[in-house]
């Protein structure tokens, strides 16, 4: 199979706009003869349905939450990038477009990432108009911050609760479609399969989470904007329920899987502290422009933070990075952190964390102002720890929080399969290797907004579609296969827990295919995993029947795609024989402990395709080209 | 639905109703307890009083029209307050079919959370009081015209002048919640003022009662007779 | 240390419902509320009986998904909590604690501590939001918003739709949850074309939900994980009124409030 990303041709800043004025239109009156299944409702998922109804398409969206507004991008925190240059800092589309190519350490598609830095102002301009209030300067004007560690400040938020106020406008948007009649709205329901007709998704297959229900849906396209899979570790900063089930199930029935080791760990949360631990908290990164990160040089000092002298402390950020500091890129912050950990110097007694001082910017700028800054950060943190980081320097450690990897997509944002569009976090995205910070909302609502109500027109007009309906044979049968697995999992009988066996499998993953990967480590993991997943068809207890609200059933059918998953992961982990972004590949590092690119072999895309059970998957490359942006080794030192 | 439907359908609307409602007979309140103190400057001045209340507005009025005008929109005002507090009280006990083993409750007041009760229990006062002082019904010595012997009459029966300071007692729990719970419902609320609304409620509610509890006060004590 | 919970469990839809008793000898003062909950489904797993079902999904006070009324208290007793955020170190050795699901009309329970808050949605769908097609916005700067305006807005806008107000509240009222979304809008610039007919349509969609009417309780505020205030309910009464009595022209430019 041939992997056509179907980039347009011309200068790079021309391409979009060209490739607009040559898609096909769908006239306004046969749009709504057009049905779209949309799963998913975060930011992408979201605006992605909104704006298709908007054109006149019948759209059905699917949730598992109990409403849309509640998808995980609700949990951003820090904001969103766009290239609007109101600081008048020198930002500007190139700017942005550079940052996250080099960003991304030379693994993403440089058309898609110009194009999403050429929409990223139209967002700003659509969320403030549906009345996302966004901080603002005493003129009344637009107030940006400078975001993890870029050079400007290019970054719009409100308060610390970005995610929330971006969802909750493209939710608003969803919910004026839903009272129109526009959108058909369904909560509480997993998509289990895809079901794929003559080389096209024409449909998906979902349980009711409240009557258990199993039912189909047939559609003209199928769009994923299912999220990310960092859930894969257990403990991550995802919420409970994000999953990789839509876009596994979707990979088995012929979706490329893209980069699936690509993941990012972010330096700046809390702690794990106990076995009963279900789910890490993330620390807004803006921390980092005020806190100083050190560890006792002593390794094993087990004094109280505060009775620890300044010479007896090693900040070893600003040591090793003279000019970054403590804003070196969060693939390096948390490397860093690690290796001070292993080498004992942890300051989690028979745990993992380093130190977050605020004390000297407290002096320097009062409790006053630090205190505003962080206000609603700092509560947070105090009650989960019961710590005052006011008074005492927080203890911070890094943790799974975003997957670049995801299902293949081309320039229009489709996958191999035609018909299946996938969107947001869920596809492997214009991040390469390592997502700068606040950008994901920002992909998230370009996708929704202003790339897929285009490119799925496009699709529809041109693909000669035979109508379908979930009379199909093929219908019958997906869903007969989706009843048997649940039976199969409510069969097993066993007595251990579902979550017991997600813990191991992360905690598994998390040392092996986490912040630091060897080939032996790889190697060891995919057995290890195979050995896992036996054993959880075979021991695993899910209480209750299929026909009823199952919570555990519902985790049990996700940790068992995780399973089959991480090995995915850990082969492509095994296979990239480099160091890049968020993947560290320990064989391949510079003298000084930086990754090491290998840009001959692998300045690719690794692209899996599902070849059966038991069956070893087969690897297609696409080949990235940087002409825009020249290769380099990115350096902070 | 229309926007005044809006005001007159939803709960909302109900509650908007019930707050001017009030208002119109607190308005009442305040002149009457004004007019009754007069009871401490004798007969003479009560009666007076009493009957400059029906020769109000003359000549251009006849005897007793204005009063009849004003009794109407009082009448209308309580039977509108009324209907509405039954319907939001019907409205809010619908809200909650199951109860819970205990609600912690730790913003609410005492006056807030018997408003319900209070108020039916104004009510069944309201209509003992016409028929003690307005019809004579229930008077023990029933003069027509002569309110202050009718005043004197009924509370130089203890138990009657008690349950007047019972009722007495009652209003001013609603009128505390009330006054303050109208000013929310108005949407009469600003940073700058918000504090006071409180206070206010309380001051107007004290004189409001403590100069309706006068007057049995004093008749038991024998200072008015 | 040592609890003992008393779990509200209910088979399903206006099925019959009981508190089941269940002791944890050990748990850790560390542990979130859901973490206790999670504890007790991992040794209900071990004896195969069905798990306690409660909603949940961040675990960082921001969906909203979660809450359960603990011992009276929506969220329990930490003030700007939710459950999931709510620590153990917060409740005392060998306490014991009631939970229970939100109780409300509007609220039906589906299982367990679950309950169907879709009635906030529907009141959103009615008129929450702007109407602001894709594609269709201006320049972000071309209207200057007061900062002062911007942070009431966004005060109001933090609300995280729970219904921890509903479950709070003695008349099982929604008014704040609708008051927030009205002064979220109202606040801004953007909201004004649509916001006299917004509080209409929302109030009319809140009374077909079933949710009781307010009496100025202020429980709702007190449980309010976001501490959404009253006086946010005086505001839609207030715009309520100007909508049925003397509505400005749709459109008409804007002129502040409060
Ligand atoms: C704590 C935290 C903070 C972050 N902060 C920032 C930030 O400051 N800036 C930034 O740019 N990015 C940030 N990110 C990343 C960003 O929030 C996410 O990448 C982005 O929101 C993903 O949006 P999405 O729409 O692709 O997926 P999601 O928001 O995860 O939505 C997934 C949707 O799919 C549905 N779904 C999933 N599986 C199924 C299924 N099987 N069946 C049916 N429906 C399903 C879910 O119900 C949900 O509606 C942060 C992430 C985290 C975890
Ligand atoms: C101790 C306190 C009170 C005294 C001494 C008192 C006295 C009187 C008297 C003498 C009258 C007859 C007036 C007349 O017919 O000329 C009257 C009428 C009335 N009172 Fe009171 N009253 C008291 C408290 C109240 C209260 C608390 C209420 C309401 C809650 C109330 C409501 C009325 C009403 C509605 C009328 C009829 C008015 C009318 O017929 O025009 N009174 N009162
Ligand atoms: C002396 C006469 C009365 C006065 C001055 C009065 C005044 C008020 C006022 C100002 C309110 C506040 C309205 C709001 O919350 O916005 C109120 C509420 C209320 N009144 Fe009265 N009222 C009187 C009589 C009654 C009677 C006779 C009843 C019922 C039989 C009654 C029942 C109620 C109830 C139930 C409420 C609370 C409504 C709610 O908030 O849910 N009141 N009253
Ligand atoms: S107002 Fe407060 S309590 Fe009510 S839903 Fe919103 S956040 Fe929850
Ligand atoms: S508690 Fe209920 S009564 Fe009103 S003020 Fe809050 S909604
Ligand atoms: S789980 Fe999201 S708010 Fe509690």
């Amino acid at each position: 199979m041939d992997l056509r990303s179907r980039v347009p041709a011309g200068p790079i800043e021309q391409k979009w706009d060209a490739h607009r004025f040559e898609m096909k239109l769908v006239s306004p009156a046969n749009k709504r003869r057009y049905h779209v299944i949309v799963v998913g409702s975060g930011l992408a998922g979201a605006s992605a349905a909104a704006s298709l109804a908007e054109l006149g398409y019948q759209v059905s969206c699917f949730c598992f939450q109990d409403s849309p507004r509640r998808a995980h991008s609700i949990a951003a925190q820090g904001g969103i990038n766009a290239a609007k240059n109101y600081q008048n800092d020198g930002d500007s589309i190139w700017r942005l477009f550079y940052d996250t190519v080099k960003g991304g350490d030379f693994r993403a598609r440089e058309a898609n990432v110009y194009r999403l830095a050429q929409i990223s102002t139209a967002i700003i301009d659509q969320c403030v108009a549906q009345g996302v209030p966004f901080a603002r300067e005493y003129g009344g004007l637009l107030a940006n911050r400078s975001f993890g560690g870029a050079q400007v400040s290019r970054t719009f938020y409100a308060r610390g609760q970005t995610g929330q106020q971006l969802l909750l406008g493209a939710y608003q948007a969803l919910a004026r479609q839903i009272g129109l009649g526009q959108v058909k709205m369904y909560p509480r329901t997993e998509m289990l399969d895809l079901v794929v007709i003559d080389g096209r998704a024409r449909g998906i297959v979902v349980r009711d989470l409240v009557t258990g229900a199993i039912h189909s849906h047939a559609a003209h396209a199928v769009v994923l904007a299912t999220g990310g899979y960092a859930n894969v570790y257990f403990l991550s900063t995802n919420a409970k329920g994000c999953n990789v089930t839509a876009t596994w199930r979707a990979h088995k029935r012929g979706a490329l899987f893209a980069n699936p080791c690509f993941t990012q760990i972010h330096p700046t949360c809390i702690p794990a502290h106990g076995v009963h631990q279900s789910k890490l908290t993330l620390m807004s990164e803006s921390l980092r422009n005020d806190g100083r990160i050190w560890v006792p040089k002593e390794a094993g000092d087990r004094r109280a933070s505060n009775d620890i002298p300044e010479g007896e402390r090693d900040y070893y950020l600003e040591r090793q990075y003279p000019s970054f500091g403590n804003l070196v890129p969060r693939d390096v912050a948390s490397r860093r952190a690690k290796e001070m950990c292993d080498a004992g110097h942890s300051v989690v007694p028979d745990g993992h964390g380093v130190y977050l001082d605020l004390r000297d910017a407290i002096q320097r700028l009062g409790r006053q102002t630090i205190a505003e800054r962080y206000g609603n950060l700092f509560e947070m943190y105090q009650r989960i720890t019961g710590e005052n980081p006011l008074s005492v320097p927080m203890k911070i450690y890094p943790a799974p929080h975003y997957t670049m990897g995801g299902l293949w997509v081309d320039y229009n944002l489709m996958s191999n399969l035609d018909g299946l569009h996938v969107i947001g976090e869920a596809n492997f995205s214009d991040h390469g290797a390592n997502r700068l910070g606040a950008s994901a909302l920002m992909q998230g609502l370009a996708d929704g907004y202003f790339i897929l109500p285009y490119t799925i027109g496009d699709y529809v007009a041109q693909a000669k579609l035979s109508p379908v309906d979930t009379d199909h044979a093929a219908f019958r049968t997906v869903e007969a296969e989706v009843r048997e697995r649940t039976n199969r999992l409510l069969a097993v009988g066993g007595s251990r827990s579902v979550d017991s066996f997600h813990r191991e499998l992360g905690t598994l993953l998390w040392n092996q295919c986490g912040m630091a990967r060897t080939h032996r480590g790889l190697e060891d993991a995919i057995g290890k995993i195979r050995e896992l997943r036996a054993r959880f068809w075979k021991e695993v207890g899910v209480a209750g029947r299929g026909e009823d609200l199952n919570q555990a059933l519902e985790r049990a059918g996700r940790v068992a795609d995780f399973m089959e998953f991480a090995e995915l992961m850990c082969v492509d982990a095994l296979q990239r024989e480099e160091s890049c972004g968020g993947h560290f590949r320990e064989e391949f590092q510079t003298p000084d402990g930086e990754a090491r690119r290998d840009d001959d072999r692998f300045s690719h895309v690794a692209a899996w395709e599902w070849t059966g059970e038991g069956k070893a998957p087969a690897l297609h490359r696409e080949p990235l080209a940087f002409e825009y942006v020249h290769l380099t080794q990115r350096s902070y030192r | 639905m229309s926007r005044v439907d809006a005001l007159t359908h939803s709960l909302v609307g109900k509650k908007i109703l019930m707050a001017v409602t009030g208002a119109i007979i607190v308005g009442f309140l305040v002149g009457h307890v004004y007019g009754n103190l007069k009871i401490f400057q004798g007969p003479d001045h009560f009666n007076a009083y009493a009957e400059g209340l029906r020769t109000l507005g003359a000549p251009l009025f006849g005897r007793s029209h204005l009063l009849w005008i004003a009794r109407a929109v009082l009448l209308a005002s309580i039977a509108g307050h009324v209907w509405a507090a039954y319907a939001v009280t019907r409205a809010s006990w619908h809200g909650r079919p199951v109860p819970y083993k205990a609600l912690h409750q730790v913003e609410t007041t005492y006056a807030a959370r018997t408003m319900r009760w209070g108020g039916v229990l104004i009510l069944a006062f309201v209509i003992y009081h016409l028929l003690d002082f307005t019809f004579g019904r229930v008077n023990p010595g029933f003069v027509p015209g002569d309110a202050y012997r009718n005043v004197v009459a009924s509370f130089s029966v203890p138990a009657v002048a008690i349950s007047y300071l019972i009722a007495m007692l009652a209003l001013g729990l609603h009128l505390y919640h009330g006054l303050w719970s109208a000013c929310q419902t108005l949407g009469l609320n600003h940073p700058r003022y918000n504090q006071l609304r409180r206070g206010a409620a309380g001051a107007l509610t004290l004189l409001i009662v403590a100069g309706f509890i006068a007057i049995p006060l004093a008749v038991l004590a024998g200072v008015v007779r | 240390m040592r609890l003992v919970l008393h779990v509200w469990r209910q088979t399903g839809l206006d099925a019959p419902g009981r508190f089941e008793r269940y002791e944890i000898p050990d748990a850790s003062p560390d542990m979130s509320f859901l973490e206790l909950l999670d504890g007790i489904n991992e040794s209900l797993a071990a004896r195969r009986e069905e798990p306690i079902a409660f909603d949940h999904d961040c675990r960082e006070g921001i969906c909203g998904s979660c809450g359960v009324v603990i011992n009276g208290r929506p969220h329990g007793p930490q003030r700007a909590t939710t459950a999931c955020q709510l620590h153990l170190r917060h409740f005392t050795d060998g306490q014991e604690i009631w939970v229970e699901p939100w109780r409300a009309r509007a609220f039906p329970v589906l299982k367990d501590l679950i309950v169907d808050r879709g009635a906030l949605d529907r009141v959103i769908q009615a008129g929450g939001f702007i109407t602001a097609r894709t594609g269709s916005a201006p320049e972000a700067n071309a209207t200057p918003v007061p900062k002062r305006d911007a942070d009431r807005a966004m005060d109001a806008a933090a609300c995280i739709g729970c219904g921890a107000c509903v479950a709070a509240c003695p008349n099982a009222s929604a008014m704040l949850f609708v008051a927030a979304k009205v002064s979220h809008l109202g606040a801004l610039p953007q909201g004004q074309p649509e916001r006299y007919g917004r509080v209409v349509k929302m109030i009319d969609a809140m009374d077909e939900a079933g949710f009781g009417a307010c009496s100025n309780h202020g429980e709702c505020m007190a449980a309010c994980p976001k501490e959404i205030s009253v006086d946010l309910i005086a505001q839609l009464n207030r715009d309520l009124i100007r909508a049925s009595i003397a509505p400005p022209r749709e459109g008409k430019s804007w002129t502040g409030t409060a």
